[in-house]
């Protein structure tokens, strides 16, 4: 039996990536990737409590996580296929109009 | 059983309604249809509910209908309803009647005037009002009304507004009656405040328990603070003032609003309130002497006025004087009496001085008019009676109104203001007839034909603004109608003359005294109204006390009063004719000799001038230095003007924020992030 403070800390080394792929990366498909990592370290240490815990919610809401993340997958994705054909360029410093 | 009194002013509105919503797509004739059958139809219900009046027992007498709720708050409660009595019922007839003859001569009058409709929407509107004002079985219905008849006169007023003189005699009325009214608010709050509520039979009942106040208490307050709303609304010293300038409008808004129906309301308000008055007799004295002084006042500028219209004015509050006169002597019957009388003969006097303006293309002063008589015989006909009625001569109706206050006003002791109302009624005959001599008899003294273009109202005083009016006025007025030589009016302006004159003979005679044979009808018929007097233990120091039981054995003497007012009335109209028709060259030598005071009181005693030096001028400066360029300009423009400075400066540091790199805004993000969690911990540790 692996104890829970591993799957904590996976999760936690995993978000982390995210964060620092989200913060250092330029091209928006590398991005959108560490956002994926983010929420599969989440959905990481809901299923360990769960499985800790003995309780189904934990489950329940990563089931939750993975459909929103579906979804919203599908939707950036749309979006990154417009920036592309509009900008011709997935460099997120050059994607800058919306600023004073 | 219900007379459904609500309907009768309820026609004015809704014809105000619909004149004033859709008049300007309608025909003059559609106008006049709406106009004048709404008020004609609240003129025959009002005689339908005299008929149901007289068929009513003495304790089914105040009608009073309760409609609905009005305002509750606490245990104040204030509903829509009406009161009829025998007083409001003269009121109403007297509204409704000499209303309705008064449109039918606007149709005449207004016919080449632009706001056709406008006008008689807001006639309609004034006829509402009034109305309400007269039937309300509240004060505070009454002070709805009573807001809204300055509301039309207003409107009126300023009726060519694009002439300066005519807008700003709208202002002046209309603030000048604001001071009044706020007189009128606080007796209103005092009653509140004693009785509960402002419903007319609760007060009347409950003050039944107070005796008369021989020292200043808070009936008296009341009293003399409905005194300064009623000076307000009905002219008179100190707040007379706006009286004269309202003649900027119309000639029949002056006949009808500012003679005969809205500035008697004050009259008709101290009488409704007589259960307050007779209880406070230092309020009575004061509205007596107030009457008094504003009757001889204004009979003694009216004198050298040469506006044809501005002397009707002065005399009218002149006359209304004479209305407060007779209240202040507890003699409200004589008061309503020559009220009514007052209706009839001013409102025949100033549509006749309109019948003449109309004639003269607008002309109004009186120094170039002369020998209209040869021109408007109708006209000079009904100017002749109504003359003859206002100077009291027997046996038209002013001689038996006028007459009865002065004899109740010597008979209730007052023996110096007697005397003074015995002067003014000289000063009346005179003035009025050297209006008379001066408009009717003599050589024309006006211009050439041709040279006087066709408006109404022009004023002399203001050519520059009148030659603007005149010819605006005169596009409108095509060139068929050109002004050649003065020329009788219409039929339909002469034949409400000859209504009012008819009225100004016989209406008097309801009224008969005793002394000459007759019963005092009219006094009788009022009584009930006025039987709020209280118990006699003041000692019959109260006028209407002492005046029943002197009465038998005074008729001789009543008649010898009655001929020295005569001799007064017939003084007056040999001076006049003396020096305005025998002796044209004298007024000028006289007035050469008298010098200032001459020009002091052809200058009206120079009051709108005091007024502004002492009031106007301060309230200007006041609030141009302290409350525009003190309070708004500085504390709340500069208030304002900082908040939004400051909320500019910080937006302007924090719009740095928004850089436009998308990796920044991830790192705000996961910065916050890291915030909320290291608060979370800190929490969880703590």
């Amino acid at each position: 039996m692996v104890p829970l403070s591993y799957y904590l800390i996976l999760s936690a080394i995993l978000f982390a990536c995210g964060v620092a792929g989200f913060l250092i990366k330029r091209n928006i498909i590398t991005i959108f990737m560490s956002i994926e990592l983010m929420l599969n370290a989440v959905n990481l240490t809901f299923v360990a409590f769960a499985a800790e815990l003995k309780l189904l919610s934990g489950h329940i809401f990563v089931f939750f996580v993975m459909v929103v993340a579906a979804a919203e997958a599908a939707v950036g994705l749309a979006i990154i296929i417009a920036v592309f054909r509009t900008r011709e360029t997935l460099n997120v410093d050059r994607v800058n109009l919306l600023k004073l | 059983m219900s007379l459904n009194l609500w309907i009768i002013p309820l026609l004015p509105l809704a014809g105000a309604t619909i004149n004033g919503l859709f008049g300007k797509r309608f025909s003059n004739q559609l106008v006049n249809v709406i106009a004048l059958g709404s008020t004609a139809l609240a003129f025959l219900y009002a005689l339908y509910v005299t008929v149901r009046f007289f068929g009513l027992s003495a304790d089914q007498i105040p009608h009073i209908e309760h409609y609905f709720v009005w305002v509750t708050a606490g245990t104040f409660m204030a509903e829509f309803g009406t009161y009829l009595d025998q007083l409001s019922l003269v009121m109403l007839l007297i509204v409704t009647g000499v209303g309705f003859v008064i449109h039918i001569y606007s149709v005449g009058y207004m016919e080449h005037e632009g706001g056709y409709y406008r006008f008689f929407a807001y006639l309609n509107l004034f006829m509402f009002f009034m109305l309400t004002l007269v039937l309300a079985n509240n004060y505070l219905m009454m002070f709805v009304g009573w807001e809204g008849v300055g509301l039309a006169s207003y409107l009126l007023i300023g009726f060519w507004f694009l002439k300066d003189s005519a807008a700003n005699a709208g202002k002046k009325a209309f603030i000048t009656n604001r001071v009044g009214d706020v007189g009128f608010l606080i007796a209103l709050f005092l009653l509140v405040k004693h009785f509960g509520n402002l419903q007319y039979d609760n007060i009347f009942k409950a003050l039944a328990a107070y005796p008369v106040e021989t020292s200043i208490g808070f009936i008296t307050a009341t009293g003399l603070l409905m005194m300064v709303g009623a000076s307000g609304k009905s002219a008179q010293i100190p707040l007379y003032v706006w009286l004269p300038d309202a003649m900027e409008g119309p000639t029949p808004v002056s006949a009808l609003i500012h003679a005969a129906t809205m500035v008697t309301a004050g009259v008709y308000m101290v009488a409704r309130s007589n259960a307050i008055f007779n209880r406070a007799p230092i309020a009575l004295t004061v509205v007596g002497v107030i009457g008094t002084l504003t009757a001889i006042f204004a009979a003694s500028i009216g004198i050298l006025q040469t506006d044809i219209k501005k002397v009707l004015a002065y005399s009218t509050v002149s006359q209304l004087g004479y209305m407060f006169m007779a209240c202040g002597a507890a003699a409200y019957g004589a008061g309503i009496f020559h009220l009514m009388t007052h209706a009839f003969f001013k409102a025949l006097l100033f549509l006749s001085a309109g019948a003449v303006i109309h004639g003269l293309g607008g002309e109004q002063d009186m120094r170039h008019m002369g020998g209209l008589r040869k021109y408007m015989p109708k006209t000079f006909w009904a100017m002749t009676i109504g003359t003859f009625t206002i100077s009291g001569f027997f046996p038209l109706a002013a001689f038996f109104s006028k007459d009865e206050i002065l004899w109740k006003e010597w008979a209730g002791g007052n023996h110096i203001l007697w005397l003074i109302g015995v002067i003014a009624a000289g000063m009346t005959a005179f003035y009025m007839f050297r209006l008379w001599f001066m408009t009717f008899f003599g050589e024309y003294r006006g211009p050439a034909p041709e040279t006087v273009s066709h408006g109404h109202d022009a004023d002399p005083q203001h050519a520059g603004h009148t030659a603007a009016v005149h010819a605006q006025q005169a596009d409108a007025h095509g060139s068929d109608h050109g002004h050649g030589l003065p020329h009788e009016s219409p039929m339909i302006m002469i034949a409400p003359l000859f209504v009012l004159a008819v009225l100004s003979v016989i209406g008097g005679w309801i009224g008969i005294p005793a002394a000459l044979g007759g019963s005092d009808r009219f006094d009788h018929f009022l009584e009930p109204v006025f039987h709020f007097s209280p118990v006699a233990e003041a000692g019959g120091e109260s006028a209407a006390v002492a005046v029943e039981p002197a009465e038998h054995e005074d008729r001789a003497t009543e008649i010898g009063f009655m001929l020295i007012s005569l001799a007064a009335a017939t003084m007056g109209l040999f001076g006049a004719w003396f020096l305005y028709y025998k002796r044209t060259d004298l007024p000028a030598k006289m007035a050469a000799a008298a010098g200032g005071l001459y020009r002091l009181v052809r200058d009206k005693y120079r009051i709108d001038e005091l007024y502004g030096a002492t009031i106007i001028q301060p309230i200007i400066l006041l609030s141009t230095n302290v409350l525009w360029k003190g309070v708004d300009a500085t504390l709340i423009d500069g208030t304002l003007d900082e908040a939004s400075a400051g909320a500019r400066d910080l937006s302007d540091r924090l719009r740095h924020m928004q850089s436009g790199n998308i990796r920044s805004y991830a790192g705000w993000v996961a910065f916050g992030a890291g915030v909320v969690i290291a608060f979370m911990v800190w929490k969880g540790v703590r």
